[in-house]
């Protein structure tokens, strides 16, 4: 992957399959301790710990169509080659964090890139669950919250293709403000 | 600045669209692969392009969704676009540049890119 957006596209994406109603999603720079964390939390169905224990093999994947699932594998390569590391905790009925974290001036680190793409893509993809995501640079923050969105839209969906480009615009503007690199 | 004013605005410009939108059920569907495959290939772009050309050209019938991996993912990103009474048409190899083209000439022309197609492909 050629952003960490699309990591997290792909991670929220199994959010996503695991029936969850709401998915955090956070990204905090901080230049003090050098570190940029990814942290996918959703209230979705969770996994047994037989599951946990398997699921960063790349053979491990819930779908049909195919044998593998690189979504787990491809992102932890990612953060382990930015001297990082992956954790994924999950519970049965509760739901699922994962947190990625990246040496933030590492070399290798693949830059952030476009995540108002992301919000804006998986928002229209599952229009009935709730996103929310914030992004912290040092002591700065935006947050995007679909629940607010949705108390203006009264009833209008989400993935009308007009409000998903709003939300892009929307969410590169807060971006802007902070001043991401 | 993108207010949460401008959004009540759209939101008064569209709510008639799109319960048009929603009485309908004969509606064009166009359907992107977004699965680790779709994602690394490059189909982010393409659903964005596709929102885009759709909301630019106010097109209240067609529905953009998403898809897990269809099981082809040495041809993502793969677009599927459903019409109603036709057979569903595969595109594979998207890019953003190809999208304007499958509006313009399949959607609103009811005329299939057929050099896009899996089935071109395949010759």
């Amino acid at each position: 992957m050629k952003e960490l957006s699309l990591h997290i596209l792909d991670i929220a994406q199994n959010s996503v399959k695991a029936n969850a109603s709401l998915i955090q999603i956070s990204i905090e720079e901080d230049t003090a301790a050098d570190t940029l964390r990814i942290t996918v939390a959703d209230n979705g169905c969770g996994m047994d710990k037989e599951l946990l224990q398997r699921v960063r093999d790349p053979f491990t994947t819930t779908r049909t169509t195919r044998k593998v699932g690189m979504g787990i594998p491809l992102m932890e390569m990612a953060a382990v080659g930015c001297d990082g590391s992956l954790d994924i905790q999950s519970q049965v009925g509760v739901g699922t964090t994962l947190c990625a974290v990246f040496g933030l001036s590492h070399i290798d680190r693949a830059p952030v890139g476009d995540m108002p793409g992301t919000m804006s893509v998986l928002v229209s993809g599952s229009p009935q669950i709730d996103f929310v995501y914030t992004h912290t640079v040092d002591d700065m923050s935006f947050t995007f919250d679909t629940r607010e969105i949705r108390t203006i839209l009264e009833g209008i969906p989400l993935d009308t293709p007009e409000v998903a480009n709003w939300i892009q615009a929307y969410v590169q503007e807060g971006l802007d403000s902070l001043q991401t690199t | 600045m993108k207010s949460l004013a401008e959004l009540q605005a759209i939101k008064d410009r569209v709510s008639q669209q799109v319960s048009l939108r929603q009485d309908r059920e004969d509606g064009i569907r166009v359907v992107v692969g977004m699965a680790t495959c779709g994602i690394a290939a490059g189909a982010r772009p393409v659903m964005s392009a596709f929102m885009d050309e759709i909301a630019k050209r106010g097109l209240a019938d067609v529905t953009v969704t998403q898809t897990g991996c269809i099981g082809m993912c040495r041809l993502e990103p793969i677009v599927e676009v459903f019409m109603p009474g036709e057979e569903k048409v595969t595109y594979i190899h998207m890019n953003p540049e190809k999208v304007s083209r499958i509006v313009a000439e399949h959607i609103i022309n009811k005329r299939p890119v057929a050099e896009f197609t899996i089935g071109a492909a395949n010759e």
